[in-house]
């Protein structure tokens, strides 16, 4: 078994015990670091699959801002008191027959299909240089929408939590 | 036996799966909005293992737009959720019910 092989169990292992745990956790401030953990395993697939900027990306826009972010709410809103809260019977049985059904379909489809498993040569590697010049070149028009985006994201950040609503 | 396209899948689905779990056992707002992160990184792991196996980039910019809109909804959602809960004191979905009939 190649070396990378071997990496790719240990992060996939890796990213679904840590998204148990997210579930698992009773105290938000634990789920949010277990996701953290998460990310970061993610990353560590992006990696293996050549797409190194996204890999960086990855770790820095997810587990660095937006986690930061989600911390920073957990803490302001001190949830401690909840920490307590009973999960309901019906629940957990609703949540496990909807996903054992996800799971099979996705199964089945992927057992159906059996998808070429043979790794193709690494042409396209996805490091900066290359996805740069596809993000400037073809894809121009929604990369600059998307930075609209993020500024009506902006604005709207700042007009929710603004003290009172007009 | 080699790592191929079914194995990156696999993980995705399971990923998803258990996102799609958070969601519907947590009662935890914020909780549950982590759950739906996952579900969108399992998304994002399914697009890249594509991409590879495909040989073709276009995969990993599609990715690379989803990260930014994902950061920006989680700025949005987490300001929505800190709005509701300065106006309901609670995190609770269940008490959160003011549109119920």
């Amino acid at each position: 078994m190649p070396f990378t092989d071997i990496l790719f169990f240990v992060f996939a292992a890796l990213a679904l015990i840590c998204a148990g745990l997210v579930i698992l956790n009773r105290n938000p401030v634990t789920s949010a670091m277990f996701l953290v953990l998460t990310i970061v395993s993610l990353a560590g697939l992006f990696v293996l699959l050549n797409a190194f900027f996204l890999a960086a990306i990855q770790i820095l826009v997810y587990a660095g801002a937006v986690m930061v972010l989600f911390l920073f709410v957990v803490m302001l809103l001190d949830l401690k008191t909840e920490q307590r809260q009973k999960i309901k019977l019906f629940g957990i049985i609703g949540g496990v027959i909807s996903v054992g059904a996800v799971i099979a379909i996705f199964l089945r489809s992927l057992y159906v299909t059996k998808p070429g498993a043979e790794l193709a040569k690494a042409e396209a590697v996805g490091d900066t240089v290359s996805l740069g010049k596809m993000l400037f070149s073809s894809y121009v028009l929604p990369f600059e929408i998307v930075s609209v985006l993020l500024l009506v994201a902006m604005v709207g950040v700042i007009l929710l939590s603004k003290k009172e609503l007009k | 036996m080699n790592v191929g396209l079914e194995h990156y899948l696999t993980v995705s689905g399971l990923l998803f799966a258990l996102g799609l779990f958070g969601v519907i056992v947590r009662r935890n707002v914020l909780v549950m909005y982590m759950c739906l992160e996952l579900m969108l990184n399992a998304a994002n792991l399914a697009l890249v293992a594509f991409s590879r196996f495909t040989n073709n980039l276009n995969g990993q910019v599609f990715v690379f737009f989803i990260i930014t809109v994902a950061a920006a909804e989680v700025a949005v959602g987490l300001a929505l959720i800190v709005a509701l809960y300065r106006k309901k004191q609670t995190a609770h979905v269940e008490e959160l019910t003011t549109m119920k009939l």
